[in-house]
């Protein structure tokens, strides 16, 4: 029986894993080798990677990172961060990765979904969506789609997105909630679930992961296929081992 | 140690696959060279995204022939992921596609309300005693990524079954020639055993 996914992801900026609320107060977490090696170890489905390096040698730092990585790490590595072009995308899959997340990239020119899906296979074009509430406490208004790190407002409807990502050859969405990113109240299962039914294929939800009861709700109400999460690993509140255990108990699948 | 070529035809990244055989203490070169190909021990064909594009991508390099010549002489080939459905007579993506033909069936969609592509873990059930299951435990979780599976008419060639919305044949073997529909490479413990049990197990040099 399929194992729904438990994903740590890994801020790296220059080669290195930082740790902060995106964006805020980066400090250096070490060697994302090392940091790779340790999450296998627990027992990670996948890793990711959001390069979040702005220096002009983007490209080759990156490929070199995804190379180090995967040359030691087996299980799946997906990377995201501007990433523009299919020469980018190419670049880091030559590496090592196995899928990319394009978000920004994607919404500006939606045919490069499609161009990435004819040349290496939708299996690992992943859009990444950053979705926001359009009214805080009523998920019936919807959610809009933010691109550029979430500071710029598109306005798309997020699962409107979705399910145009997938017609355009997506293999995977990517799913993240704004409104809970860094807050540790759980995922938005209403956005998950609300995307999860409007798209077949599978369905990765991101941001907000505080307790372990929140794994749950967005594996299954939520309708995920896959959980990812950052802060709550990087600062060691939870192993992922913990994570599965819980899960098992519960009764959901897990490798 | 026995030299195993992974052959390069212009499609995916191998060097993870590289990498993991030479993790599991296996002597493994990613090649576009005929000569070499032809010279090496044992051959892994990969191949990811569309089954058409890599079939054309094989026979543009003349390593559909080279393939089936090694084949012919006994040489062992695992296929891995497409490069196992390659290894089947034909594929029902975009129309009808034919493949090289060493397995009867054919590669079909996943139907129905299942989320495709299947990504994930998920286990294999042996079906028969095997050198590539050597030391792998009945129901070891294996990573997959794929929308099309194989079907066989051959239940003797079924190795290993995997369960998504069907039953279907995850591990294949004749003779000579091998499939896994999962990457082994990216399967941590139990894929890197199944690659070491590749390169050094007795699998079959002749037909059977």
């Amino acid at each position: 029986m399929l194992a729904k996914r438990i994903i740590p992801c890994l801020d790296v900026d220059r080669g290195r894993v930082v740790k902060g609320i995106r964006f805020l107060s980066l400090v250096d977490a070490g060697d994302p080798v090392e940091q790779g090696k340790r999450y296998d170890l627990e027992g990670a489905d996948e890793l990711t990677f959001l390069d979040i390096t702005a220096s002009s040698g983007k490209r080759a730092i990156v490929a070199n990172l995804v190379r180090r990585v995967a040359d030691q790490v087996f299980i799946p590595l997906t990377v995201g961060g501007g990433l523009n072009t299919i020469e980018d995308v190419r670049a880091v899959l030559r590496a090592g990765a196995d899928k990319v997340t394009l978000n920004t990239a994607a919404v500006e020119r939606p045919e490069l979904i499609t161009e990435g899906a004819e040349v290496f296979g939708s299996q690992c074009m992943v859009v990444a969506i950053d979705a926001r509430r359009k009214n805080a406490r009523d998920a019936k208004a919807g959610w809009d789609v933010y691109t550029h790190g979430g500071r710029r407002g598109v306005g798309w409807d997020a699962v409107e997105w979705a399910a145009r990502a997938e017609q355009l050859g997506a293999g995977e969405i990517l799913l993240t909630s704004m409104d809970r990113d860094g807050t540790r109240d759980g995922y938005d299962v209403e956005l998950t679930r609300a995307v999860s039914n409007a798209v077949r294929i599978p369905v990765v939800a991101s941001g907000g992961a505080g307790k372990l009861e929140h794994f749950y709700e967005a594996l299954t109400t939520g309708g995920a296929s896959a959980v990812l999460a950052a802060s709550l690993f990087h600062f060691g509140q939870y192993r992922v081992g913990d994570v599965k255990d819980y899960l098992r108990g519960r009764g959901v699948m897990m490798r | 140690m026995t030299r195993v070529a992974i052959i390069d035809y212009g499609v995916g990244n191998l060097r993870s696959v590289e990498k993991a055989f030479a993790a599991g203490g296996c002597e493994a070169v990613v090649s576009s060279d005929a000569g070499e190909l032809r010279e090496a021990e044992r051959l892994v064909l990969p191949g990811v995204g569309a089954f058409r594009a890599c079939m054309s991508a094989l026979h543009e390099r003349g390593f559909d022939e080279l393939v089936r010549e090694r084949v012919a002489e006994g040489t062992p080939l695992l296929g891995v992921c497409v490069g196992m459905q390659l290894l089947f007579e034909e594929s029902e993506e975009f129309g009808r596609s034919e493949g090289l033909g060493f397995l009867r069936g054919r590669v079909r969609r996943f139907g129905g309300e299942l989320r495709v592509p299947h990504i994930g873990w998920n286990q294999v059930e042996w079906r028969r005693e095997h050198a590539l299951m050597k030391g792998i435990e009945d129901g070891s979780f294996f990573y997959f990524v794929h929308s099309y599976y194989c079907e066989t008419p051959e239940p003797d060639a079924v190795l290993g079954e995997t369960e998504y919305g069907i039953k279907y044949a995850s591990v294949v073997a004749r003779g000579n020639v091998c499939g896994v529909q999962f990457h082994p490479e990216k399967s941590q413990a139990a894929g890197l055993r199944l690659l070491q049990n590749f390169a050094r197990g007795e699998v079959q040099r002749r037909e059977v």
